[in-house]
């Protein structure tokens, strides 16, 4: 009984454990008896007062690597300065400094454990070990204290104060829930559009240099963003990250082009939006022979050739087409925004 | 102690100490419960201690690292030490990582460290949770541990997640990215829950804030809370123990915490300390500086999420194309993201819930302090390996590109195979497993029966060569059979005289379960197998000699084959379980 | 050999020890580049050693190449139109240059993707052949000048269009990936400069073109210069476990860290003699 900490046992008993149902398990009849506990092992250590020594010095000694370790750590942080206007000789700083540290631990560790190995009792103990259940009496007593409980505040018996109580703890966290309604701003319709619009020049990210139709040539990919943001936008980020798109050329016979595309690419030259329709990726990789563009992070395959419709991989949409065509000066710009929201589905995109 | 507390004169500034606190916390009580208590030694029973550890050892780094990192995401130009990020624009939270690695002595073998740690957090949690499983150390009365370290799994998976988000690198941005897609792809909310997450539209300039607050305080508290409460079970239940001699459900065999499991399990902290240093000085873990800072129009090959969060990208990659759908009300529904979503949840779901199946299948209700030897519950191992395989695949799944350049294979030939491997691979392993364990229970029944074979080749009077086989002492036999044996049941009516459906359910189940069962050598059946030895075990050639004779001539040159006759012989009879018959059907109908 | 150690040390002409690496390299890896500059650039202006190169390369064309190419170079159509052997009117010099160069071609077999070997030619032969496929149209592009290739360029820039424009299939450190059907994207470390170079121009097998409207060849020279930044100095943080980011890390945290653990824990809890 003495190793149960009375705080979370109760007055448990020592004698007569509940019986507890087998259930489906075989008692078997003459099972073989237990022979006990197996002599105790005799170590080295045990035997020669020699050995014994010989271990409490390795332990020492142990310990003491363990000290040079610590002390290697201390002086090496001086040895490899690091500074904030050169860059500094970072790899040793962190190989040097982190073996010594790495010295001063394993050596202590492994010190003390071959001490507890070699000079600490090797004889396995056994020690009681009880039902976790409380005795016949301290479950009596918990029932007891409920009921105590329970009638002398009226509990059960007041069942205004009961269903009332039961209300206000419901409505407590609500104030809780909504004053983190201002987490974010409601998404209205920021998803369904872009910064593309009529006229917009695609640009080469991250530069920002208009792009000619004639610089285009076949087999080649642009990656493009409209001329109309900024770096130094507040929103420049979450507008790239709509508005990226995959310009690539080639020869305008390869294309198939639907009924309802005519005319959103420029001789051969098509743009698509380089955002994943799967869960977001940027759709960067673009095979030339094949006309395949692959998503690195899921790899959902798109066909090029057919107006992007998935040929391989977990996505199901097609990537939105960016309608494009030249300005006066041969620089491309888009024909409008995209005719659909980009990247990955959501519950009420087909709904306008 | 004692002393010190009684005798306040005698002693030093120990017992001055000793007794001021015993008057104070009362530590004389404490160190009396707690001072000697049993804990078994096994290496398995360490696993749980590496994760204890990596946890101590993420706290520590990581507060150093909060001494440096700044989680803002408003763009600054770069004007750190690193050359080909010179004059970039990018986050403050990137800036600062990099200064933590280039600028501040320590600072990046710290977060090499913190990186590590938390890679080995979540896989020793795994290893142990595998170990808790296949030795059926979650049986009543543990049950609710085994939820509260699968929480600890699960919190270790957030944890690990909203730290790797922190750096605010192409890697992690786009990792961000998956999971803003993920979640507008949930039902009804989606759209709702990425814009308060996010602050507005993906990326905004919130949400590495965000998930800073939750990676150093939500997550680390509730981890500890449930670390506190995982612990205080072990010491109301006190450590299981493996079988063996003298090992029981009512005592635990192990040594005292005071001074031997101190000492052990207080050197190993340093020593997974050691280790985890040692690799952090030595391997480059997420070099952030190669990625950038996170930009939405670029991505790398080979963009994975750490290895824990892998097998939910995996059943990512492994959904089949073209599977979203709109329904007549023009919702979207995005099966490509929901249907992994579910896989993974009812996978989780499966595990938290096993011990109480199991349970309810076997109706065992009393407590289990002995652990099993998976191969003694073959069912169980069974499935636990199909479970190990499923989570594999998909976890494989989350590297197929990798998979498919480093051993010259087609991307999309990979990815097809995972998805066919999901299904059928665990049923292989499962079958595979059960088969496994049977035999090395038959094994081990033989071994008792029969004893060891000992390589010795005696030739006999007559010219027959034989092996000698030797007897094993009582522990070891002791050790083979001592497990618990179930059978299977039959659907039976309840008391109103029904048999209902969750009694079929149960019925088949546990014929799943216990159909295919080796029952432990009895005493009888042991003394049968000594009686066909003459009673005379010592004398194993003698006694082989008779078991190996009645047998036919040719077989007794296989020494693999060599008890098998015993069971043909008039005297075995008696103990029909010599070798074949151990292996009971259970019976139909009774 | 003497003449391309001149032109190499003409070349090398900056101090600097990363140009000095460089260089150093390049003698050492057969001081190719060099030669095949000397020996292509003059061929435009077809002076009577070019036109005696030219020859040399047609004879090592039919000998080695026209078997696929055809023997006027215009590759080989199936009955269906399509192309089985690309057409090498207008590929030019810089397209030669890298697929023997990188011992690419001749191709041993048909596979997924040309994959890179033991370069069958010599410098000078590999200068004859580009020499004599760029006399089949002077319009193709040209082995690139050297002062791309120093490696001194903005490597901040270079690590921006890297990223942007390469690594979703070379990996943002240059360790290659996956493309579809067994195709890959290989890996960058230890290319040269030039064939780097000739690869965004010409567009190798699937990779697209690179053409200097898109890059401009100060961008090129950012980007090699970059990539050879890292190439050269290695990772801060120890051994790189090949740059391949989560799933090789995840490997060695369960294999090698928790491995090592388990084999500690093994050694803790036996018992001592």
């Amino acid at each position: 009984m003495s190793d149960k900490p009375k705080a979370i046992k109760g007055a448990a008993s020592t004698s007569d454990e509940f019986d507890y149902s087998a259930g489906l398990a075989v008692i078997p009849a003459d099972k073989i008896a237990d022979p006990g506990l197996e002599p105790h092992h005799v170590r080295m250590t045990d035997k020669s007062k020699k050995h014994e020594k010989a271990a409490a010095r390795q332990v020492a000694l142990l310990f003491f690597v363990s000290i040079i370790g610590s002390a290697a750590a201390l002086v090496i942080y001086f040895l490899f300065p690091l500074s904030t206007t050169e860059f500094g000789p970072v790899r040793e700083n962190t190989f040097w400094l982190g073996l010594a540290i790495a010295l001063g631990t394993l050596a202590l560790g492994i010190g003390a454990v071959h001490w507890a190995k070699t000079l600490m009792p090797a004889a396995e103990q056994a020690e009681a070990r009880h039902q976790t259940r409380g005795s016949e009496e301290t479950r009596a007593r918990a029932v007891e204290i409920i009921k105590l409980a329970d009638q002398e505040s009226g509990f059960s018996r007041r069942k205004l104060i009961r269903r009332s109580l039961y209300t206000a703890l419901a409505f407590f966290p609500l104030p809780g829930i909504l004053v983190f309604g201002d987490l974010g701003p409601n998404p209205g319709s920021t998803l369904r559009h872009t910064k593309w619009a009529k006229g917009v020049r695609l640009v080469h990210d991250p530069y920002g240099a208009p792009i000619k139709a004639s610089d285009v040539t076949e087999g080649s990919v642009f990656h493009v963003v409209p001329e109309n943001i900024d770096p130094e936008d507040h929103d420049y980020l979450e507008q790239k990250a709509k508005a990226a798109v995959l310009l690539v050329g080639v020869n305008p016979e390869d294309l198939t082009i639907a009924p309802d595309r005519k005319g959103w690419d420029y001789d051969g030259i098509v743009a698509y939006s380089k955002i994943c329709t799967h869960v977001g990726c940027p759709v960067a990789l673009f095979e030339q022979d094949t006309h395949h563009l692959l998503c690195p992070c899921h790899q959902s395959t798109f066909d090029l050739n057919k107006g992007c419709e998935v040929i391989f991989g977990p996505a199901s949409r097609p990537l939105p087409q960016l309608p494009i065509t030249v300005d006066a000066e041969g620089y491309l710009i888009a024909q409008s925004d995209f005719h659909e929201p980009v990247g990955p589905s959501f519950w009420d995109r087909s709904i306008n | 102690m004692a002393t010190a507390v009684n005798t306040r004169k005698k002693g030093g500034v120990l017992a001055g100490t000793a007794n001021y606190l015993d008057e104070r916390v009362g530590v004389a009580g404490i160190l009396k419960e707690f001072g000697r208590k049993i804990f078994p030694d096994h290496w398995s029973f360490m696993l749980g201690e590496v994760a204890l550890y990596s946890f101590l050892i993420l706290l520590l780094s990581g507060t150093f690292l909060t001494f440096f990192f700044q989680p803002a995401m408003t763009e600054v130009i770069y004007n750190g030490v690193y050359g080909p990020l010179k004059g970039a624009r990018m986050s403050i939270a990137y800036a600062s990582t990099l200064d933590i690695s280039f600028e501040v002595r320590g600072g990046l073998l710290f977060r090499q460290v913190h990186h590590w740690a938390a890679l080995l957090f979540v896989a020793a949690a795994g290893l142990h949770m595998l170990r808790v499983f296949f030795t059926g150390a979650f049986r009543k009365p543990r049950e609710i541990n085994w939820v509260v370290g699968f929480a600890l799994f699960v919190l270790g998976m957030a944890a690990g997640f909203t730290g790797y988000s922190l750096p605010d690198d192409l890697l992690s941005g786009n990792g961000l990215r998956i999971i803003d897609g993920m979640i507008k792809g949930v039902p009804v909310i989606g759209v709702w829950i990425s814009s308060l997450l996010f602050g507005g539209e993906f990326p905004g300039h919130n949400i590495v804030a965000r998930l800073y607050s939750l990676h150093i305080m939500i997550v680390p508290a509730l981890i500890l809370v449930f670390l506190a409460i995982h612990l205080f079970m072990v010491v109301i239940h006190k450590h299981t123990h493996y079988s063996g001699p003298g090992r029981r459900d009512d005592n635990v065999v192990g040594y005292p915490l005071m001074p031997v499991y101190v000492a052990k399990a207080g050197g190993f902290f340093f020593i997974v300390f050691g280790v985890i240093m040692l690799i952090a000085a030595t391997f480059t873990i997420n070099p952030v500086w190669n990625y950038g800072g996170y930009d939405p129009s670029p991505v790398s090959a080979g963009t994975q999420p750490d290895w824990y969060i892998g097998w939910l990208d995996g059943a990512l990659r492994l959904a089949p194309t073209h599977i979203e759908t709109v329904d007549a009300w023009g919702n979207t529904w995005s099966w490509n993201i929901l249907l992994p979503l579910i896989v993974g949840v009812l996978f989780l779901v499966v595990v938290a819930a096993y011990p109480f199946v199991e349970a309810w299948i076997t109706g065992d209700k009393r407590e289990h302090h002995v652990l099993d030897r998976p191969r003694n519950t073959p069912t169980r191992t069974a499935v636990g390996a199909a479970g190990v395989t499923f989570y594999a695949v998909l976890w494989a799944g989350a590297a197929t590109d990798l998979i498919a350049t480093n051993f010259h294979m087609s991307l999309n030939q990979v990815l097809t195979s995972a998805q066919i491997s999901l299904f059928v691979l665990p049923v292989v392993a499962f079958y595979v497993t059960k088969r496994l364990c049977l035999s090395l229970q038959r094994k081990d029944r033989e071994i008792v029966l029969h004893g060891r074979e000992s390589g010795r080749i005696v030739r006999l009077p007559h010219g027959e060569y034989v092996e000698v086989h030797e007897p094993v002492d009582a522990y070891t036999q002791y050790k083979l059979v001592d497990y618990k044996d179930y059978k299977p049941t039959l659907a039976r009516p309840n008391a109103a005289g029904k048999i209902t459906a969750g009694a079929r359910v149960r019925a088949s189940l546990s014929k799943f379960y216990f159909e295919d069962r080796i029952a432990p050598v009895t005493q009888g059946e042991l003394d049968a197998a000594h009686h066909d030895h003459h009673e005379a075990v010592e004398a194993a050639p003698v006694a082989e000699v008779k078991a190996v004779t009645a047998k036919k001539a040719p077989a007794a040159k296989k020494p693999a084959a060599k008890a098998a006759p015993a069971a043909k012989k008039p005297a075995a009879k008696a103990a029909p379980a010599a070798k074949k018959p151990a292996a009971k059907k259970a019976p139909k109908k009774d | 050999m003497s003449l391309f150690r001149r032109n190499v040390n003409g070349a090398r002409r900056h101090p600097m020890a990363a140009v000095a690496v460089i260089a150093l390299g390049l003698i050492v890896s057969g001081g190719g580049y060099a030669a095949a500059t000397a020996a292509v650039h003059p061929a435009s202006n077809s002076t009577a050693a070019d036109t005696q190169l030219v020859a040399e390369g047609k004879k090592l064309f039919l000998g080695n190449c026209a078997s696929c190419h055809g023997k006027n170079a215009a590759g080989e159509v199936d009955a269906n139109g399509k192309q089985v052997f690309p057409t090498l009117i207008g590929v030019g010099a810089a397209s030669v240059d890298f697929q023997v160069g990188t011992g690419r071609m001749p191709a041993q077999a048909s596979g997924p993707q040309m994959m890179k070997k033991t370069v069958q030619f010599t410098d000078h032969q590999i200068a004859a052949l580009a020499a004599y496929v760029q006399s089949l149209d002077p319009t193709g592009p040209t082995v690139p000048d050297a002062k791309w290739l120093d490696g001194k360029g903005d490597t901040t820039r270079g690590g921006e269009l890297f990223r942007i424009n390469c690594a979703m299939c070379h990996n943002a450190a240059g360790a290659g990936g996956a493309l579809t059907e067994g195709k890959f994207a290989p890996g960058l470390n230890g290319v040269k400069e030039r064939h780097i170079y000739e690869a965004m121009i010409t567009g190798p097998q699937n990779m697209p073109v690179f053409s200097d409207k898109n890059l401009s060849p100060d961008d090129k020279r950012d980007i090699i210069s970059y990539l050879k930044y890292l190439e050269k100095n290695p990772s801060s943080g120890g051994y790189e476990l090949a740059n391949l980011g989560p799933v090789v890390e995840g490997l060695f945290a369960w294999i090698i860290a928790l491995g090592l653990l388990v084999l500690i824990t093994m050694w803790l809890a036996a018992k001592s003699n």
